[in-house]
């Protein structure tokens, strides 16, 4: 097994430490007493410690994904909590928020009680999403203050958007009693009818019904305009349109409680890339053109959008292995994530790797408001140990999850997680 | 020989290609005109006709293709619901291959359903209509049809005229002509005419007097009646005063162009029935064609097949 438990003491040896919560970048030791963080800089060490060398790595928080889907319950044979966590922490990701949309939805405060009570044996850290409406149906609002009492962190009826906006309102209005984020998947299902990809050109070429950018950029107006009105937090998924980021950038401007997310699948691929009728690429919202592809990394830059999320969406090999109309939507995103996003914002846009880290760490844990402070004395460690450099080309054997939907695989990655410390487990991928 | 295994559509098809078909097709055609219509040529290769949407006259003029070729064929007809209830598309294309068969037809409700077939089985495949994408060998013999009227493709002016974005016989009549260095004008309903098509290298034009006087050729594409129900058309009388074919129409032309229609024809809404019954319309020559094309296809996609296993 490539995880196991942690030494009573373990040392860090000699790594580039980036501790994006102070913005500091040292060479230095990290010594890990029973699961805590318990020294930081130059550590002179007896022999007898178990060590890991990090010479030519860098240490750094362990990531945080604030959208995940782990199937359970309902679907265990596409991924569980513990499989999920197994993908997590491949991917250097130490907590997560896992989506509504299982089979019960979690739409009440037992249902979250069984996440928190499941998450408690898990290696990583995992926060439910509630549904905003029971059954995720758009018609009535779930228990939120109660469910917020048993650990829900945000509410979202992720991929059945919130389609009445009297509805979205109340639930804005709603969630300023426990001042927590909603979280709306932005698309006019009238719009999108039966749209399977981007509305465009290749739409067009290929004949498949197009889901034209206005689907989700005029909900996201819509909602922003509610967040303002009723001064809630509102917290955007998956922003994958060039207009969308338009009217987010406005709207932060005057507005300090909205927040965005981008997939790492939006930032690298564009539509051309369905030329194949490649099913993995088939994802909600679709992949858009080159030109909506500039604008979310520029929005990145200009810290419009504030975080990566991966959307990880496990699928069976037959839910994928079909024609395009009958496929599911999503791919898997965790093992792939900080291979692709190195490669786009570091390697071809040139962004320093503190502020790609940022992407992963600090910002969308300011965005749940978790603790920020990783590296503090006495915090339980969560730490990934990556190597921002190593080339290779992405293989089944990367994946941790019980469903290998990806379209990254046979891309050529740049950067690995190798190692991941969470909740007293050391994670290897070596 | 042509360069690719199977035909899923003419989007990057090369030129040389589609000439090659057309002239094979041409040979053919005197084949058809002889008292005997049959040649040897597929002899022992095995066809599977596999339709899992209905269809009339594609799927007999594939089947006549394979039987004037000497081909063994088998038909498959399965509606989508069946399908969605049981057998997955998969299992069904690797149950059918498991029986030892040369290549496939295959029509489909779904754009790239022939695609994914070629990554389930190794025959040949050939498309017969996949969902709202491409239709091929339509577009194939409308080409060897204006051949035959003109004697060239190059500089034609032809115009597709109807719901465009539901039309596969549309997109593969574009990507041919366009690559065989045809003008295209696309005239319908704006809202049946996809957002982005000028970006395939076509001019849209919604009117259809300065179309009918621009063009040398049209193809009238059917209306299907089931749209007029979603609000996309608001009335048969509209759409026929606004886009059809009526003889009053091509009357005030200054020169006789050439009709041609896919089928089935709806009489009265597109195209008026003494235009599709008159001198200009080479409609039924496109059947024959269609048999023709179709035939060139399965021999130069399937003969190489026969001699590299007997050989």
């Amino acid at each position: 097994m490539p995880a196991k438990k942690l030494k009573s003491r373990i040392l860090l040896v000699n790594g580039t430490i980036i501790d994006p919560y102070t913005k500091q970048i040292f060479l230095g030791d990290i010594l890990i007493e029973e699961g805590r963080i318990s020294k930081i800089g130059k550590i002179i060490s007896d022999s007898n410690i178990e060590k890991i060398d990090c010479s030519g790595k860098i240490i750094t928080h362990g990531f945080c994904d604030l959208h995940v889907h782990f199937r359970e319950p309902g679907r265990e044979d596409k991924e569980t909590l513990e499989s999920g966590s197994m993908a997590a922490m491949s991917g250097g990701f130490t907590r997560v928020c896992v989506m509504p949309n299982t089979n019960p939805p979690l739409d009440s405060p037992e249902a979250i009680n069984f996440i928190i009570k499941k998450a408690d044996e898990c290696p990583i850290y995992i926060h439910p999403i509630g549904a905003v409406t029971k059954m995720q149906a758009g018609n009535d609002l779930t228990e939120m203050g109660l469910m917020e009492k048993e650990g829900a962190v945000a509410f979202s009826d992720d991929g059945l958007p919130i389609q009445d906006g009297s509805m979205m309102r109340i639930a804005l209005e709603y969630s300023n009693l426990i001042k927590v984020p909603i979280i709306n998947h932005s698309e006019d299902e009238c719009l999108r009818a039966n749209g399977l990809m981007n509305e465009g050109v290749v739409s067009t070429k290929l004949g498949l019904d197009g889901n034209s950018d206005l689907a989700e950029s005029l909900m996201v107006n819509r909602d922003l305009e509610l967040a303002d009105f009723t001064n809630s937090k509102l917290h955007i998924p998956h922003v994958s349109s060039s207009k969308s980021v338009d009217l987010i950038r406005r709207k932060k401007r005057v507005n300090s409680k909205i927040s965005a997310e981008v997939t790492p699948h939006h930032l690298y691929f564009n539509e051309e890339a369905l030329n194949t009728f490649d099913t993995n690429l088939k994802v909600a919202p679709p992949i858009r053109t080159e030109s909506d592809r500039r604008s979310l990394i520029q929005a990145i830059k200009e810290g419009v959008i504030d975080c990566i999320a991966t959307d990880h969406a496990p699928h069976t090999l037959d839910d994928k292995e079909t024609t395009f109309d009958l496929a599911s939507f999503g791919m898997i995103g965790l093992e792939s994530c900080f291979g692709i996003i190195n490669k786009v914002l570091v390697k071809q846009e040139g962004m320093e790797l503190l502020d790609v880290i940022s992407l992963l760490t600090v910002n969308p844990r300011k965005i749940m408001n978790f603790e920020m402070d990783l590296f503090k004395i006495g915090r339980p460690a969560e730490i990934t140990i990556l190597d921002p450099d190593v080339e290779y080309i992405f293989k089944k054997n990367h994946i941790q999850s019980l469903s290998v939907n990806s379209p990254f695989l046979g891309e050529t990655m740049i950067g690995k997680t190798q190692y991941t410390i969470s909740k007293n487990i050391l994670f290897s991928n070596e | 020989m042509l360069k690719n295994k199977h035909l899923l559509g003419l989007a990057g098809y090369p030129a040389e290609d589609i000439q090659t078909i057309i002239d094979t097709a041409f040979n053919f055609r005197e084949v058809l005109e002889r008292p005997i219509k049959k040649v040897p040529s597929l002899q022992g290769v095995t066809i599977v006709n596999l339709f899992f949407e209905n269809s009339t006259r594609t799927r007999i003029s594939f089947e006549l293709a394979q039987k004037r070729l000497s081909a063994d064929t088998v038909n498959f007809s399965a509606s989508s619901s069946s399908l969605k209830k049981g057998e997955s598309f998969k299992d069904t294309a690797q149950n059918i291959e498991a029986m030892k068969i040369d290549a496939v037809v295959m029509r489909h409700p779904t754009p790239g359903a022939p695609k994914h077939l070629t990554e389930f089985i190794d025959s040949i495949i050939i498309n017969a209509g996949d969902g709202t994408h491409e239709h091929p060998t339509q577009a194939i013999l409308d080409m060897m049809s204006l051949h035959e009227k003109f004697g060239k493709l190059k500089g034609l002016k032809v115009a597709i005229i109807g719901d465009i974005l539901h039309s596969r016989v549309a997109l593969s009549n574009i990507y041919g002509l366009i690559t065989m260095g045809a003008e295209v004008v696309l005239c319908g309903p704006p809202n049946l005419i996809p957002h982005h098509a000028e970006e395939l290298g076509v001019v849209v034009n919604h009117n259809i007097n300065e179309v009918l006087d621009w063009a040398d050729a049209i193809n009238v594409l059917r209306i299907q009646r089931e749209r007029m129900g979603k609000g996309l058309i608001p009335s048969i009388r509209e759409y026929r005063s606004l886009f059809g074919i009526t003889s009053t129409r091509l009357k005030t032309l200054k020169k006789e162009i050439v009709v041609m229609h896919p089928g089935p024809i709806n009489r009265g809404v597109e195209i008026d029935g003494v235009v599709a019954d008159g001198d200009q319309a080479i409609i039924l020559d496109q059947v024959l064609n269609g048999v023709a094309s179709r035939m060139a296809i399965l021999f130069l996609l399937c003969s190489g097949k026969k001699i590299n296993e007997e050989s």
